[in-house]
């Protein structure tokens, strides 16, 4: 090999190694920015918790975990932040998913400080079980409404109109709006047929195959379709054939931190809680 | 090494372990055959079925145009069909939604010519199925066409052969094994699909609702009916995945 070309085959073989390595550096600088973003986070959270010795709220601090209703990701959410400012020592953090589906995973130990469920019966199977902590209460009510794609093409207005338009979609039926969907469609004596009813997981996939997918109706919480703004329209199913949900919350036996979870349960209720409950549409307890 | 392949291996092993451990033998047999559970398991078997043989359709063309063509862009192209093995398959349903529900140009325009509706339709969950499912096919047979031995289709072209009667005659009966690798691989993937169907083709008993959605509905009401389910995902993937031996998954 003359050195001319032993000087280009050397020069290959580097760009062919740098080539090989960028993945590797693309990896490392990724790895890098997401170990300095958590950084970033736990020295927010420490600084925060040095000035809440400062105020008045000071002696609540640490991790609070709080299992939710999909139907209360809105609510609780803002509620949450209202929560931080007050005590800005609390690392608050939600799981919402379907009552049905946060209780299976409570059972099987989920970790969790406090739980509000759309349904008491959820509940009352984690209160047989011994996970609850105390009584649980109803903080909230909410109620059921039709919703149909803006403009309502199909001209749905009642109960009865879903017997005959293209998909409807409804929760589970173990899912407590499912399970509340069902008690208004028996109360109106309503019949869809399964073959046209497309289940979602929990309310918020039941609102969204007809805010995005092509559900032509669909049967969800008033908060919901209220939250969902011009994505949806909706129509009023009568008192008579409507149910109430009642919202229980209850901090758990297995919690690490139980005043902490009792001051979240309270602000729940307090003055400001209800205020973010009442804006949302949720009705008062009973 | 021969203790860390071992504890890979428990680590696969211990959770299908968990499944049977955890199972209701006694009323296994009628969880199988409850009708939804029938149901759910011949809509799959016709979705996963309709998937992988659209991905023999449409991936070999692909996996050949790949594999022996210096088209542009190549590498873009493969990043794009290969996208579905490491997206969330959820997000692949949501794209799915964007191009084709009935709102969108494309799925609106579908529906005004054709009258068709992809969304909440079989079609719609063999879609979706597809759409995860053809990676793994594109990716088996390339790999066969690029590692077998080429001169057997220069010696046919040379002889004369057109292009396509050297695919037929010569490419396809030497990567045939992996194309049926790859038809199995692609069959189970789309069998235990849930993401991108559940988005796009809803859960819709007899219509949509395969396997595993039956699985995750029943996870929420009746535990052992899910695991019943799953058992007979694993009994199936396992047989496919076994069946393929190491011969198959070998370059051509």
């Amino acid at each position: 090999m003359t050195g001319a070309a032993a000087r280009v085959w050397e020069e290959q073989r580097i760009v062919a190694i740098r080539r090989r390595l960028v993945p590797v550096v693309v990896l490392a600088v990724l790895t890098l920015f997401g170990a300095a973003c958590g950084e970033n986070d736990a020295d927010t959270a420490g600084s925060s918790s040095t000035g809440a010795g400062a105020r008045a709220e000071g002696p609540l601090s640490g991790e609070l975990t709080v299992a939710a209703a999909t139907s209360l990701t809105n609510a609780f959410t803002r509620i949450g932040e209202e929560f931080q400012a007050a005590y800005p020592g609390v690392e608050l953090t939600f799981t919402f998913d379907a009552s049905s589906a946060l209780t299976n995973q409570l059972l099987e130990g989920a970790p969790a400080d406090v739980f509000a469920s759309a349904a008491e019966a959820d509940l009352a199977e984690l209160t047989e079980a011994g996970l609850v902590a105390g009584v649980p209460s109803v903080f909230a009510r909410n109620e059921l409404v039709i919703v149909t794609k803006p403009g309502n093409p199909e001209g749905v207005s009642r109960l009865d109109d879903l017997v005959d338009v293209g998909i409807v979609s409804l929760c589970g039926a173990e899912v407590p709006c499912g399970r509340y969907a069902q008690q208004s469609l028996d109360a109106a004596g309503v019949a869809i047929p399964e073959s046209r009813v497309t289940r979602g997981p929990n309310a918020g996939a039941t609102l969204n195959a007809v805010s995005q997918g092509d559900a032509v109706a669909g049967v969800v919480y008033v908060t919901d379709a209220a939250a969902a703004g011009d994505a949806v329209d909706t129509a009023a199913i009568p008192a008579d054939r409507n149910v109430v949900a009642s919202y229980p919350i209850a901090v758990l036996a297995s919690s690490g931190a139980p005043e902490l979870a009792a001051a979240f349960v309270a602000f729940v209720s307090s003055p400001v809680g209800r205020a973010v409950l009442e804006e949302l549409g949720f009705l008062p307890p009973a | 090494m021969l203790g860390a392949a071992a504890v890979t291996v428990a680590f696969f092993a211990l959770p299908l372990l968990g499944l049977l451990e955890r199972a209701d033998w006694s009323r296994l047999w009628a969880d199988l055959t409850s009708p939804e559970a029938l149901e759910a398991l011949r809509l799959s078997l016709v979705c996963s079925s309709s998937a992988a043989a659209l991905c023999v359709v449409f991936g070999t063309p692909l996996s050949w145009v790949l594999a022996r063509t210096a088209v542009p862009a190549r590498p873009l192209i493969r990043g794009l069909v290969l996208l579905p093995m490491v997206l969330p398959p959820v997000v692949g349903g949501v794209a799915l939604l964007a191009a084709f529900s009935l709102r969108s140009p494309l799925g609106g325009w579908l529906h005004d010519t054709f009258g068709v509706q992809l969304t909440f339709s079989t079609p719609g969950a063999v879609m979706a199925e597809t759409f995860v499912a053809l990676p793994f096919y594109v990716l088996t047979v390339e790999g066969a066409l690029r590692s077998m031995d080429q001169r057997y289709e220069d010696v046919a072209a040379v002889l004369g052969a057109s292009r396509f009667t050297v695919f037929r005659r010569v490419t396809l009966p030497l990567i045939a094994p992996s194309v049926v690798a790859g038809t199995l691989l692609a069959w189970a993937r789309a069998l235990g699909e849930f993401g991108a169907t559940i988005t796009f083709a809803g859960n819709i008993a007899g219509r949509t609702r395969t396997l595993p959605l039956a699985v995750y509905l029943a996870l929420e009401s009746d535990q052992q009916a899910a695991i019943a389910l799953s058992l007979l995902l694993l009994v199936i993937a396992l047989t496919v995945l076994v069946s393929l031996r190491d011969r198959w998954l070998r370059p051509a």
